[in-house]
């Protein structure tokens, strides 16, 4: 059953717009949840993988919904001492490639900073530095506009081999992209933590003195976790920026960290199916709860949801309810089972 | 020169309440190994009820003072007992996430019983400030400090003078070995969290006269006090109370001299160069509280 989940959750996502017919409200809806899902499954292979909590993930998200959205639209600023960056518009698909880069370097540094201790500093540095991003884009007015927002964002333009050019202006047209995206984002998930280098993150995650005595790097593995989850939500950061077309230091909220988290600890951290499953309750929840109450008290909701959750399901519905279910109990891709020889 | 000693005063005076945020943080974290994502809702929550009894109740805005003290005591107390107490044993990753999830419910719920207008706090204190040669201090932020320092001598003397603070110290040290010789150590970190939080709440009535109190105060008081105990190591009175004073004056000095858009950035400068040069804190972790 768990073996074909993700092929009958993928089919039910391609043909779902066709059976929703023309609801630009859902379509919206289900966007930005796709979105969102991505930055949570990047959250997943920090947190679920190498059992590290990156508090400050929408940083890395806002950095690559700056980045792609600068890139795009160009800038001219002065630097002080009489140097001026000048960068004329470049096509957004490089954006999109240049805001995965950058906020995978922002994940290395931080990374290399906060993995020289264990302990909670990784959450703290995470945290603290989305602030001070957050600063940046509200004072750095030359560079973001600040408050007022940067508009106008291009919309991706796509080359297709035998297809021609496709600009992805329609909500139809970014809701496939969103899905592509996420798939691959799966799908490299998947790959890297059945890898060698899946195995030693969860070998650190499970006993770093073991690990480390059979010659496991504790520093370059979790960082090099740290550059690839950042790189992920720094692509889902520049998605959002190209659908919404416009972009304001609102994105760095830490809300929706909050939402991010939640989603993967719902759904199952550790789980390559859980942030999915966990995205898309969490993230159309507000849809089916915005006839009925306040955004306020649609957070308090959630704060308990979390809550109850670890109360009752602390590993997440997808392993919960696979052990409801009846079969074997869905651990967290034990380290063993990854072992080429005994896999499949 | 005149303005760098303004700037020193000032620095003193914000140091104080950051050193009880800071306190209250790392206490909680050293003796219960909890990451308290409540500190910055409870010291929002100390502000509304200072706000409640001072402003809305028209009590004395000294009788208000130890009301939001004892306000935020009891709830810490109540999320320690519910929240914290089923999940020991636990590890660190999941106590931070129920805190986080502790923490939204409380944020949003003030937000949704106050709504987002940001409320004042009416002060006893003569509006003149008291002028000292070049320097102007207003007199509600004299008391602010001085009741800051008040508290912080209080919470040692507790750690360090009674039994409660002995047992405290024991399970700071090795809670198994506290439990062996008859500490009740489920009791220790009610007490605990209860007085982190009283800590919090205190910082947030004494703030809140001086600023405004509106429900996402805390957000940022919660990132200033990880920074502070970050800078004093974790798990350190002395150094989180030190650190509350060091990260006051770097953001006096950064909003004077660099930018005023900046000075929330500071802390995390401090982090920053904390981790680079000294990862365990400018005062080495302590073997023992006090």
């Amino acid at each position: 059953m768990s073996r074909l989940l993700p092929f009958a959750l993928l089919a039910g996502l391609v043909v779902l717009p066709l059976a929703l017919g023309p609801n630009p409200y859902l379509l919206n809806a289900l966007i930005v949840t796709g979105i969102l899902t991505i930055g949570a499954m990047s959250l997943n292979l920090l947190l679920g993988f190498t059992g590290q909590l990156s508090l400050g993930h929408i940083a890395f998200f806002g950095i690559g919904a700056y980045v792609s959205a600068l890139t795009s639209l160009g800038f001219d600023v002065d630097l002080g001492f009489g140097i001026r960056a000048v960068h004329e518009p470049w096509p957004a698909a490089l954006g999109f490639l240049l805001a995965t880069v950058a906020a995978g370097a922002c994940g290395y540094l931080i990374g290399r900073l906060s993995f020289r201790v264990r302990g909670a500093y990784f959450v703290i540095v995470t945290i603290s530095f989305a602030e001070v991003v957050r600063l940046v884009a509200l004072n750095w007015v030359e560079l973001t506009q600040g408050p007022l927002a940067l508009t106008n964002i291009p919309a991706i333009t796509l080359g297709l081999p035998g297809l021609g050019m496709w600009t992805l202006k329609t909500k139809l047209q970014n809701y496939y992209l969103v899905l592509g995206v996420g798939t691959l984002c799966y799908l490299a998930i998947a790959r890297l933590v059945g890898s060698r280098f899946g195995r030693a993150m969860r070998g650190l995650k499970e006993n770093e003195p073991l690990a480390l005595s059979v010659g496991i790097n504790a520093t370059r593995t979790l960082t090099v976790a740290a550059v690839i989850s950042a790189a992920m939500a720094g692509a889902a950061g520049s998605l959002y920026a190209h659908y919404l077309r416009i972009i304001d230091p609102d994105v760095f909220l830490f809300a929706t960290t909050v939402s991010m988290v939640i989603m993967v600890v719902a759904g199952g951290k550790g789980t390559l199916m859980g942030p999915v499953v966990g995205g898309l309750i969490f993230g159309l929840l507000p849809v089916a709860l915005r006839p009925v109450m306040a955004p306020e008290a649609q957070w308090i909701v959630y704060g308990v949801v979390l809550i109850v959750i670890l109360f009752v399901m602390p590993r997440g519905i997808v392993p919960g309810l696979a052990v409801l279910l009846g079969g074997r109990p869905a651990r967290a891709v034990p380290v063993l089972e990854a072992n080429p020889a005994v896999q499949r | 020169m005149d303005e760098l000693i303004q700037h020193l005063v000032n620095a003193l005076i914000l140091g104080g309440t950051y050193a009880l945020l800071g306190i209250g943080l790392t206490l909680i974290f050293g003796i219960m190994n909890v990451v308290n994502f409540t500190h910055g809702a409870l010291y929002t929550v100390g502000a509304y009820v200072m706000y409640l009894a001072a402003a809305a109740l028209g009590l004395n805005f000294f009788l208000a003072l130890p009301v939001a003290i004892l306000g935020g005591l009891l709830l810490g107390a109540a999320i320690e007992l519910v929240l914290l107490r089923p999940f020991r044993g636990s590890d660190i990753d999941t106590t931070m996430l129920v805190m986080i999830g502790a923490g939204i419910v409380l944020q949003s719920g003030t937000l949704w019983i106050f709504g987002g207008v940001a409320k004042a706090i009416p002060s006893p204190f003569p509006e003149a400030p008291l002028q000292i040669g070049p320097v102007s201090v207003s007199w509600l932020r004299l008391f602010v400090l001085g009741a800051a320092l008040g508290l912080i001598a209080l919470t040692y003397t507790l750690i360090n003078r009674t039994k409660l603070g002995l047992a405290m110290r024991a399970a700071f040290q090795d809670a198994d070995t506290a439990a062996l010789m008859g500490v009740d150590v489920h009791r220790i970190y009610t007490a605990t969290f209860a007085l982190g939080s009283s800590l919090a709440a205190a910082a947030g009535a004494l703030l809140g006269p001086v600023y405004v109190v509106f429900p996402q105060m805390g957000g940022l008081a919660e990132l200033k006090a990880f920074a502070i105990v970050i800078l004093g190591g974790l798990g350190n009175v002395t150094g989180a109370a030190i650190g509350g004073f060091i990260l006051a004056l770097a953001e006096e000095l950064g909003a004077g001299y660099v930018s005023s858009g900046y000075r929330d950035a500071m802390g995390f400068l401090i982090i920053i160069a904390v981790l680079l040069y000294k990862p365990t804190g400018l005062f080495a972790k302590a073997e023992r509280i006090g």
